[in-house]
Order: structure tokens, then C-alpha cells, then sequence
């Protein structure tokens, strides 16, 4: 049995708001019969305001589905649509104080849900841009579709590039055998043969291992990632200053969260920045870390590593 | 008031009698049974009255036929491995789409290597088409492994027949008969079974211990090689102290089995009753005439398993869902799946497995907090008319997913 926080058994066992809103002026239906989860979303908001006045769900799901769209009910009365409208699943998952990495997709839906229901109170359409595929990587929600059609799309020949291209893999790893399974079928398809890297010496090594080095070569299998690549190579001075640019349009988002990040120094493959505010020991920092990371490989159309490190952390590393 | 433990086919207690039996083979009975010293003669003569009893209770003809395992899942891989190994020449499988996870996930891995398997569909009651089985019979097939009862819906299927075909075109059969072994009566000696494997733990024995039954006669290639126990055909040294808990609750099997059969069965029948009688929309999976006597899997229409089994837990009852969301994955259970039955059924079945230990007033305690929580639940659920206390009209169109 799962290990639910005592926030989840309350909202489970006490859900608050069951059930349709009686005089609903907005519904969102998201969901999927054969994952098993969906979830009606009900809002009555005011015309006037768009404060959003009451809210309703009813759910077809697991406890965790019961438990998250009781707490985004709880989370978005009394707010204004556009704020409702910034809840991420995370915040969902938050007030829950976390659910379990395998049960985070019932966060998403709870959001989902909130698009649907807003985009139908103002008569908008809402696309589909749903696939749909067994999960691969519990750990961050990644299912096969989105693992082979990054592979394919981006030349992808290690679960290493994977997990810096979607996060699959970068929790557990207990998804790296399906994962390899992918990448050998994908560059069979493409004609090349999937060869497992070494393993590696140690796993202690590679966190002290912030010394920049030498770029690692590129397998020669591996063909440059298919990304706008700006043609022609680039200087110090344009990397950088297409660095700082994709930074500049992550940075909105982040600070929106209190967070923010800055450049530190570029080495070759290795970026080094800093992160700032609420980013710092968040626990998603991984993830945002691969965000930005995934966000610089698509405007500099190769491939780089991005380090988060403090000021010192980096004297030490560059000045010895 | 006691909790209520219905989910004996993800696992029993070990009955007190077993621990007993076993309890001196951790202090003073604890020689290494291939030791020459009386230290393990002792235990060596422990194991071989286990193995003797094993024997007779899976009515096999000779002791030797015995191989003890760590559990269920390395006896159904040393098996299958074994077959394909001994006969490099064919490279087919046969297996069943409702296999336990131990031989699908086997065989999905040996399809990448090169076998193919063929996967026999079942019907909307979960039985095979042996006629469909018939065709698959030809000389390329290394072994037909065909679990003798399911362990989500307690179907049984008919084992010893299709062995027989399979003996004809010459294929090694297998069965995982792990659900099956202590609770329905087994005579292997009769029948043309080359191997089957049991797991301790679902008989009351404990966890940790499996057998791999192997006719003598049959060609076969260790999993583990190493040192010379179970006569070099599984390596490492005896489990002792289970393998004697083991032939304790194969003993206790033996005894209880004509009672079990009856006085479990009865549980299981007024459970299932109760609650088909009380609870609307919901029914019975898998093949209700031929089925194991201890089981008994619902499906309650328009709500989630994992939910169900939260709010019995709630209650102090233990049963198991078939349903996604208790694994971890999206998809409803593999077998509820392969008989057709419809998403909004398939996710929310519950599967409940009784054992001697249940008691009459249980299986009151049981049919009266069912119902309640399934209505509790339906009041959550979108395709569920909380006001006419039935499903929607064509749930399906008055419920619209952006996405489905
Ligand atoms: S499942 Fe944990 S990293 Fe993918």
C-alpha cells in the first residue's frame, strides 16, 4: 500500500467539496478511462469578478485522485481565474505535503481539470495535446510515447541524453532498462546499434567530479541533435550570448516562483549557474536544473551539461 | 474487534504448527545439511522428510523429483530457462495472455532475445480455447507453460489435458501451479506434467521457499550452478529451516484440504452472495463453475479499486485490487484486461482469497461494510447519478474528458 501523508488520508476519507456545484457557470472533464482516473471539475465564478465563488469535483480514481481534487477545491475558492490558473501540480501535491512519485499524475489532472473548467467558462477550445503510452519513469511521470519521440526527433543514442531531455531516469533509475529497451529499438530503426556506456568507477566520484574537463567527444554514432543548429560553429562570445538569452526567457518563470538564476561560467560543455532564492535547495532543483539545461541544448543545438554551483564552489574549481 | 485478512492469495500466515517445526533449525538443529558431521546429518534428515512429503502431496513419483527454490519466481524461470536451454533447436513458447508477472515478464525479455511467444487469449470468463492451443502444437515449440489457476480470478484451467496434447507433438509442458498447489488435489505422477512450480508462502509455509517439480527423465539445465545440492540442480546452500516449514504445511495441506474445500468454499460462496445481493451494479469475474474453492473477484462498476481497498482497510478488512492505481501503473490488471471486461468495471475489481482462518462472522463483518463504501465511493464518481442511485444515462456522453 502506498505511503500517503496524513494530508491525503484527511482529504481521502473527508473529501471537501464532493460532488457537482449546483448553479456551475464553468466545467472541466480530464481523464482517461483505461488509465482509470478522471475527474469532473465544476466552478460557479462570478461574471462580474471572475473570482471563482465555489467549486465541486467528482472523480473516478484512486485515493490520490479523490485526495488532489479535493485539495485544488480547497486551494482555488475565493481566488481570481488568472490566479487559480497558476496553481502548478506541484503546489497541489504540496498542500498535500507530497504524494508518492507514481501518483503524481493525479496532481496533474487536478490541474488539467482547472485549464479545462477556466477555458470552458470563457468559451475557449482546449486541445488534446495528450499521448498517451505506458508509463516509463514513475519518478517524473514520463511515458513511452514522449521517451521515443524525443529519441527520434533528437538522435538520442544514451539514457544519459534521455534523462537530460525528458528527466526520465533521473530519479530512481529503476527506469533505465526500459529505457535502454527504447534507445535500442529506436536506433535500430535508424540503423545504428544502442552500446551501453561503461560503468562507472564510482558514484561518489561523479558529485566531487565539478573539475571542469576536457568536453567528453561526441560517439561517433551520435549525429549532432537535430535542434535549430545556428550554423556554422560558434564563438565563446555568441554561445554566451545565446546563453544568456534562453536564460533571460526561463528567468519569468522561476521568479515567479521567488526563485531565479544566473550565469556563472561556460566551459566548453559545462555551464555553470547559479541558482538564486527559492530555488535553492528546492526540491525540485533537479528538475529545474534540467529544464534550463534542455532549454540551453535547444538554442545552442548541441549538447552541454549544466551545473548548478555556488560563487566559491566555482573558484575552487576554475582557479586551481 | 480483529482485522480481517482476506487477500490469501498475495500471501497466508504461516500457521503456528509450521513455525514450531521449524523453529529449531535456527538454534540447535542449524548444520549445513551437506556438513558430514551429525551436525548436518540431522538437518539433511530433516530435508528429506520435507522433500518426501512434498512429494506425496503434489503426488509425485519419486522423491528425487523435488527440487527445492527460493520461491515460485525462480522456479517458473529455472523451468522455462532449462527447456529453451536443453532444446536450442526450437525457439517458441507457449504461455497464456493471464500469466503471473513471473512468466510474462520472463517471456516479454526472451522475445527479445530471439523466442517467440504465443500468448493464448482467454474469453470473457477467463477460459482457453484448446483448439486455438491445438494449432500452436508443433515441433518448434520448446515449452508450453500454462499456469494451473489464476490468481486473480481463481480460474482454473485444465492442466493436465493440455499437457497431454502437448506430450504428443513432444513439447516440455510447464505450470505455475502456485495458486493451485494446497488447495486443489494434485497427482502428478498420472499426468504428463514435466515440471510445475509452487511458492511456499500462499500455503502457509513461509516466505523464501519454492519448489520445482521435474519428472524424472526430462532434459534440464540448472539456473544456478555452483555447489552439488538439490543433486547439482540448484545450487547454494538449503534454506533448512523453511524447506521443514514447508513439509509441515504440505502435512497441514494434506489434512485440511477436504475440509477446505467445503468449509471455505461455503465462506466464499455466502460472501459472494452478500454482496451480489446488495450492491448494485457489480459482478463476478473470471469462470464461476470452475474456479478455485477460496476465491472470488468482483468488479464494482464506475469506481477505482485502490479507493475500495483504502476505505476496507478503513474497516480492518485486507483484500487486493486488480486495479492500476495499487501498482503503480495506468493500466487495469492484465487479466481483467485480456477478458474484455470494460474500463469502468476492470478498474474497480477487488479480489478476495479466504483461507481456514476466516471465520462466518468475518464474512458477516465483510457483507455489511462493502456497501457503504461502494456507495460512498459512487457518490465521488462522475459516471455515477447520485440522485437515481444508478450509472448515468450513456455515461459516456455526458462525460467528456478533453483528453480519453
Ligand atoms: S522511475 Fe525513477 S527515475 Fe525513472
Amino acid at each position: 500500500m502506498w505511503d500517503y501523508s496524513e494530508k491525503v488520508k484527511e482529504h481521502f476519507y473527508d473529501p471537501k467539496n464532493a460532488g457537482a456545484v449546483a448553479d456551475a457557470n464553468a466545467t472541466g472533464d480530464v481523464g482517461s478511462l483505461s488509465c482509470g482516473d478522471a475527474l469532473r471539475l465544476t466552478l460557479k465564478v462570478d461574471p462580474e469578478t471572475d473570482i471563482i465563488l465555489d467549486a465541486g469535483f467528482q472523480t473516478f480514481g484512486c485515493g490520490s485522485a479523490i485526495a488532489s481534487s479535493s485539495a485544488l477545491t480547497e486551494m482555488i475558492k475565493g481566488l481570481h481565474v488568472d490566479e487559480a490558473l497558476k496553481i502548478s501540480n506541484q503546489d497541489i501535491a504540496d498542500y498535500l505535503d507530497g504524494l508518492p512519485p507514481e501518483k503524481m499524475h493525479c496532481s496533474v489532472m487536478g490541474r488539467e481539470a482547472l485549464q479545462a473548467a477556466v477555458a470552458n467558462y470563457r468559451g475557449e477550445e482546449l486541445e488534446d495535446d495528450h499521448e498517451e503510452g505506458a508509463l516509463v519513469c514513475k519518478c517524473f511521470a514520463i511515458d513511452e510515447v514522449m521517451v521515443r519521440d524525443t529519441v527520434r526527433a533528437n538522435n538520442l543514442s544514451s539514457v544519459e541524453e534521455v534523462t537530460n531531455y525528458t528527466k526520465a531516469g533521473g530519479g530512481c533509475s529503476s527506469c533505465h532498462e526500459a529505457i535502454e529497451n527504447i534507445l535500442t529499438e529506436e536506433m535500430a530503426a535508424r540503423g545504428e546499434t544502442f552500446v551501453a556506456p561503461p560503468i562507472a568507477a564510482s558514484k561518489k566520484k561523479k558529485v566531487v567530479k565539478l573539475k571542469p574537463e576536457e568536453p567528453k567527444p561526441e560517439p561517433a554514432a551520435a549525429p549532432a541533435p537535430a535542434a535549430a543548429k545556428p550554423s556554422g560553429k560558434l564563438t565563446t562570445v555568441q554561445r554566451i550570448k545565446i546563453i544568456e538569452n534562453a536564460l533571460a526567457e526561463i528567468r519569468p518563470t522561476l521568479q515567479r516562483d521567488h526563485g531565479d538564476v544566473e550565469l556563472l561560467d561556460v566551459d566548453g560543455k559545462n555551464i555553470y549557474v547559479k541558482l538564486i532564492g527559492a530555488c535553492v535547495g528546492c526540491q525540485l532543483a533537479t528538475a529545474t536544473v534540467g529544464g534550463i539545461q534542455q532549454k540551453l541544448m535547444e538554442a545552442l543545438g548541441e549538447f552541454v551539461k549544466v551545473t548548478p554551483v555556488t560563487e566559491e564552489q566555482l573558484t575552487n574549481l576554475v582557479g586551481v | 474487534m480483529n482485522d480481517i485478512y482476506m487477500d490469501n492469495n498475495a500471501t497466508t500466515m504461516v500457521d503456528p504448527a509450521v513455525v514450531d517445526e521449524m523453529l529449531p533449525f535456527f538454534t540447535e538443529q542449524f548444520g549445513n545439511p551437506s556438513s558430514l558431521h551429525s551436525f548436518g546429518n540431522k538437518v539433511g534428515f530433516a530435508l528429506k522428510k520435507a522433500r518426501k512429503t512434498v512429494q506425496t502431496l503434489l503426488g509425485a513419483e519419486h522423491d528425487s523429483e523435488i527440487i527445492f527454490t527460493s520461491c515460485g519466481t525462480e522456479a517458473d524461470s529455472t523451468a522455462i530457462l532449462s527447456a529453451l536451454r536443453a532444446q536450442p533447436e526450437r525457439k517458441e513458447i507457449i504461455t497464456t495472455e493471464v500469466e503471473h508477472p513471473a512468466i510474462l515478464n520472463l517471456c516479454e525479455n526472451l522475445e527479445t532475445q530471439g523466442y517467440t511467444v504465443h500468448y493464448l487469449k482467454v474469453d470473457e470468463k477467463g477460459r482457453l480455447d484448446l483448439n486455438a492451443y491445438q494449432k500452436l502444437l508443433t515441433d518448434q515449440v520448446a515449452i508450453a507453460s500454462i499456469m494451473w489457476a489464476n490468481n486473480e480470478t481463481g480460474t482454473i484451467f485444465p492442466v493436465e489435458k493440455m499437457a497431454e496434447m502437448a506430450q504428443e507433438e513432444g513439447i516440455m509442458f510447464h505450470t505455475d501451479a502456485v495458486q493451485a498447489v494446497g488447495k486443489l488435489p494434485i497427482n502428478l505422477q498420472d499426468s504428463a506434467i514435466h515440471m510445475l512450480s509452487l511458492s511456499g508462502h500462499k500455503l502457509h509455509a513461509p516466505k523464501g521457499i519454492g519448489v520445482l517439480y521435474l519428472k524424472r527423465g526430462t532434459r534440464f539445465r540448472p539456473l544456478l550452478r555452483g555447489g552439488h545440492q538439490e543433486r547439482g540442480r540448484r545450487a547454494g546452500t538449503e534454506n533448512a529451516a523453511a524447506i521443514v516449514g514447508l513439509g509441515k504445511a504440505a502435512q497441514l495441506a494434506m489434512d485440511n484440504m477436504a475440509h477446505e474445500n467445503s468449509y471455505v468454499k461455503n465462506l466464499r460462496d455466502k460472501l459472494q452472495e452478500g454482496i451480489l445481493k446488495t450492491v448494485p451494479n457489480c459482478f463476478v469475474t473470471g469462470d464461476p463453475e470452475n474456479r478455485l474453492p477460496n476465491t472470488v473477484n468482483i468488479a464494482f462498476e464506475y469506481i477505482e479499486g485502490e479507493a475500495i481497498l483504502l476505505l476496507m482497510n478503513k474497516h480492518g478488512i485486507a483484500a487486493s485490487s486488480g486495479s492500476a492505481c495499487t501498482s503503480g501503473s495506468l493500466e487495469p490488471s492484465h487479466v481483467m484486461k485480456a477478458m474484455g471486461i470494460p474500463y469502468t468495471a476492470a478498474h474497480g475489481t477487488v479480489r478476495f482469497s479466504l483461507s481456514r482462518y476466516n471465520t462466518e462472522e468475518e464474512v458477516n463483518r465483510v457483507i455489511e461494510a462493502v456497501p457503504p463504501i461502494v456507495a460512498k465511493l459512487r457518490k465521488l464518481s462522475p459516471y455515477w447519478d447520485a440522485e437515481a442511485n444508478a450509472p448515468m444515462e450513456e455515461p459516456e456522453k455526458s462525460f467528456a474528458p478533453v483528453y480519453a
